[in-house]
């Protein structure tokens, strides 16, 4: 019997729900815990700082390292588990892409604390109180890390050997990648852990995918059929630009792909494939047209581009950000 | 300058806070802050985005309470979009809620707060978390635990597309109907979970009420707060979760406000304090009087305690029963310990999971009539709800064509902001004399916080790091120890 792996999970900048799909797991984690010690896991085990600090280097076999870089101490604590882990794997859309809070990079670290501690309607702050970076009270110094002008992921801080996408990342994701530890079957390093495949190729409503998309609507203007595909109804769906195995859990919901698996393999950029995508299926019949005010109009019924096209992958997008000084 | 004591991360809570607690000469403790080291800006970057997205980009607020920021913005829309949801859709929105707050309650009791109990506070560190509980407990036992929160889940996955960050709410209603195959589903599990909080409330009541060192924790009236309280209630002062009027009562447990939520501007206001990126939030009637005690400190608690203390009693038998013997085991009104929240948690879950079952057999539950599509658009709308861990509001701004203006929010952590810091302050000042610390003392101090299950992330709207230092250092500021704890 081979010694146990040891298992890290971290979370960073996100939103608690990568540690709740790996509890999601269910009692399957009974036999990870079975084959793998887990040193570092802040929301369920009290291992300290130090212990990491005082571990040798490339002690912990994998470190599953969720949540993107948003301050300064996300960034130290990247730079740790690098040196502390054999396998670095950004474990969800935030350490793989910036994922939503990666909207933030649209504003900027001034315009985000002026509205959190000065402009909203229910914050009373006359003298103008913001948190210090250092700062006093009564009794001695207290400190804050300093909160970055734009977040990062992962991969712009820190080596990564693999990815696992999703927001969270499925079930049946986390396992494979688990069943692929255990048993020594990694690919490649830089591999995405998902299907090779859109997620167009593996969804339900796939017989009735779109050929074109008569019109733009919006979700709360329709009543989506739940079987027919979104595009064809005239509802912008993700699923031509974003890599499959999420299990199409929003289509099950009857809502449209969002893109939360980022984009389809071989592609760079998710938006601009969706983009490309649009282009190929809007209004299809009437393409001598194509150039005409209708169009126009109809163009300008996709609302908040950058919102709906990069919703998960500002952060780490071709388009970048908002312009930087 | 002071012996200062940090801990750094405080952990199995769900984000990131540091406490620091200051000694004087003698070793005494002066001061204590729980500070939370981050920050995200979702009321920034919302703005701009489509009305439609924002159920599901709050949701990415938290994936602990997705269910409750999607929700919070599905009501927020409801009234933007001018629209009452149709009858099936409220019970289908229930019934989704039911399964969020049997899976986050679970969570934490067994997962989060509970391993202080089960295991002991002092349990050497390597225990004191859910393979404690499983060694001490059975694999058996842990199945179970481990089965009734995947329910929980699972009930919101049926429901809502995803078991996290949903996707079935839309103004006006939802987008996916139950089936009969769904809801003989839901039916079978919601059973299983009444079964199972039972068993939780009984196994609370054999762990730690009998058991006289937690009890002198629970009891000691240094280690509670005489705040005001806040929760939802229904039109008989029920505790409510998915809708009602929030009501605020006093020291004596008498109603001092209820109101609507979307008036919650008049009600209450949020302080900004330079040593925390959380605001603290306070009653704006009684105003901002710093971290204190008492009638004339504007500051509430909320969550499973600050709603039991409002309400008077539950909606269904077995809940309102337990209700009833946690009053009168205190013989107060409200209560004010802190590690009674534990027990309001549990009292909650098997209200949860009643109601599901209520909701499950429902006859109207599977109708298809699950979306109002009459508008009459308005400019603003405020959705509240209680999430697990207290009173939620989310307040938008619209344009015309149904684009974010303004985006304000207010999460529970942030209403209890101000008493969790109270109360890690307290309970240091109670336990920690002549600067005498060690591991099992600082988890203590921690079980203060734990109580309240603080979601940081949410408050933050970030989650931090994962290990804790505490470095004790002399009134010089050096080093003199640091410690595992």
């Amino acid at each position: 019997m081979p010694d146990k792996l040891k298992f890290g999970f971290y979370w960073a900048a996100s939103c608690g729900g990568c540690e709740i799909a790996v509890l999601d797991t269910n009692e399957k984690i009974l036999d990870v815990i079975a084959r793998a010690d887990i040193l570092l896991w802040p929301v369920a085990i009290d291992t300290k700082y130090s212990d990491v600090k005082t571990m040798p280097d490339r002690h912990m076999d994998v470190c599953f390292f969720n949540g993107s870089i948003r301050n300064s101490e996300q960034e130290e604590l990247a730079h740790l588990l690098r040196k502390k882990s054999k396998v670095m794997i950004a474990f969800g859309s935030c350490a793989h892409h910036g994922c939503i809070p990666g909207l933030a990079n649209l504003s900027g670290r001034e315009q985000i604390l002026k509205h959190v501690y000065t402009a909203e309607p229910s914050v009373v702050n006359p003298d103008g109180t913001r948190p210090l970076v250092q700062g006093k009270v009564p009794e001695g110094d207290v400190t804050l890390p300093e909160f970055y002008d734009k977040v990062s992921p992962l991969k712009h801080v820190v080596d990564v050997d693999y990815y696992l996408p999703g927001c969270p990342p499925a079930v049946s994701g986390i396992l494979d990648a688990v069943t692929a530890i255990f048993q020594g079957t990694l690919p490649a390093k830089g591999s995405i852990l998902a299907p090779a495949k859109a997620l167009c190729d593996e969804c339900d409503r796939n017989q009735h995918l779109a050929k074109k998309m008569p019109d733009v609507k919006r979700v709360w203007e329709v009543q989506a059929d739940p079987a027919v595909c979104f595009l064809e109804q005239g509802i912008v769906c993700m699923g031509p630009a974003t890599r499959g195995g999420c299990g199409q859990r929003c289509i099950n919901g009857n809502w449209p792909c969002t893109g939360c698996m980022g984009p389809t393999p071989d592609v760079s950029d998710q938006g601009g494939k969706m983009i490309s995508a649009l282009a190929s299926v809007l209004r299809v019949d009437d393409e001598k047209n194509i150039a005409g005010p209708e169009t126009e109009k109809l163009l300008a019924k996709v609302k908040d581009p950058v919102g709906t096209f990069y919703m998960y992958g500002l952060a780490d997008a071709t388009i970048g950000s908002r312009r930087q000084r | 300058m002071s012996t200062r004591i940090t801990i750094d991360p405080i952990t199995r809570l769900e984000g990131h806070g540091k406490i620091e607690i200051f000694l004087d000469d003698k070793g005494e403790v002066e001061n204590a802050y729980l500070q939370v080291p981050e920050l995200r800006g979702f009321e920034q970057f919302c703005v701009g985005r489509k009305a439609e997205d924002m159920p599901q980009l709050t949701s990415r607020i938290c994936g602990v309470c997705p269910v409750a920021h999607h929700y919070a913005g599905v009501k927020a829309l409801d009234e933007a979009f001018g629209v009452k949801p149709t009858e099936t859709a409220l019970k289908l929105r229930e019934l989704i809620y039911c399964g969020y707050i049997v899976y986050d309650h679970v969570l934490h009791f067994y997962f989060l707060g509970g391993p202080d109990f089960v295991v002991g506070p002092d349990a050497p560190k390597a225990k004191r978390n859910i393979l404690g509980v499983i060694e001490k407990v059975g694999v058996d036992t842990a199945r179970e635990v481990i089965k009734h929160r995947a329910y929980g889940q699972r009930i919101t996955e049926i429901l809502g597309g995803k078991p996290t960050h949903p996707v079935s709410g839309v103004p006006g209603g939802q987008t996916k109907v139950l089936t009969e195959e769904g809801r003989k589903e839901i039916e079978t599990m919601s059973k299983s979970c009444v079964e199972f909080a039972k068993f939780t409330l009984q196994m609370f009541e054999d762990v730690v009420l009998k058991n006289p060192a937690y009890m002198a924790l629970i009891t000691n009236p240094k280690l509670g707060h005489a705040v005001y309280n806040m929760g939802m209630v229904d039109e008989k002062n029920r505790v409510a979760f998915y809708d009602g009027k929030v009501r605020v009562t006093d020291q004596k447990g008498k109603e001092f406000v209820k109101f609507e939520g979307r008036d919650y501007l008049d009600h209450i206001a949020e302080h900004v304090l330079d040593w925390s990126y959380v605001k603290a939030t306070y009653l704006k009637a009684i105003g901002y009087r710093g971290l204190v005690d008492g009638p004339d400190s504007g500051l509430y608690r909320v969550g499973p305690l600050g709603r039991l203390n409002v309400a008077d009693g539950m909606a269904t038998p077995g809940a309102d029963a337990a209700y009833r013997k946690l009053f009168d085991t205190f013989g107060t009104r409200p209560v004010n310990s802190t590690l009674a929240y534990h027990w309001a948690r549990l009292v909650e879950l098997l209200y949860a999971s009643e109601r599901a079952l209520e909701l499950a057999t429902d006859p109207g539950i599977t109708g298809t009539d699950i979306r109002n599509m009459k508008f009459d658009m308005k400019a603003e709308g405020v959705g509240v709800v209680e999430a697990a861990r207290g009173t939620l509001f989310h307040h938008y701004r619209l344009t015309e064509d149904r684009m974010i203006e303004k985006v304000n929010l207010i999460v529970a952590t942030t209403n209890n902001k101000g008493p969790i810091c109270m109360s890690v302050r307290e309970a240091a000042k109670e336990l920690i004399h002549k600067g005498k610390v060690d591991d099992g003392l600082l988890n203590t101090v921690e079980m203060f916080f734990r109580a309240y299950d603080p979601c940081f992330g949410c408050a933050s709207h970030v989650l931090g790091r994962p290990t804790v230092v505490i470095d004790v250092r002399n009134q010089y500021g050096d080093l003199v120890q640091q410690m595992a704890g």
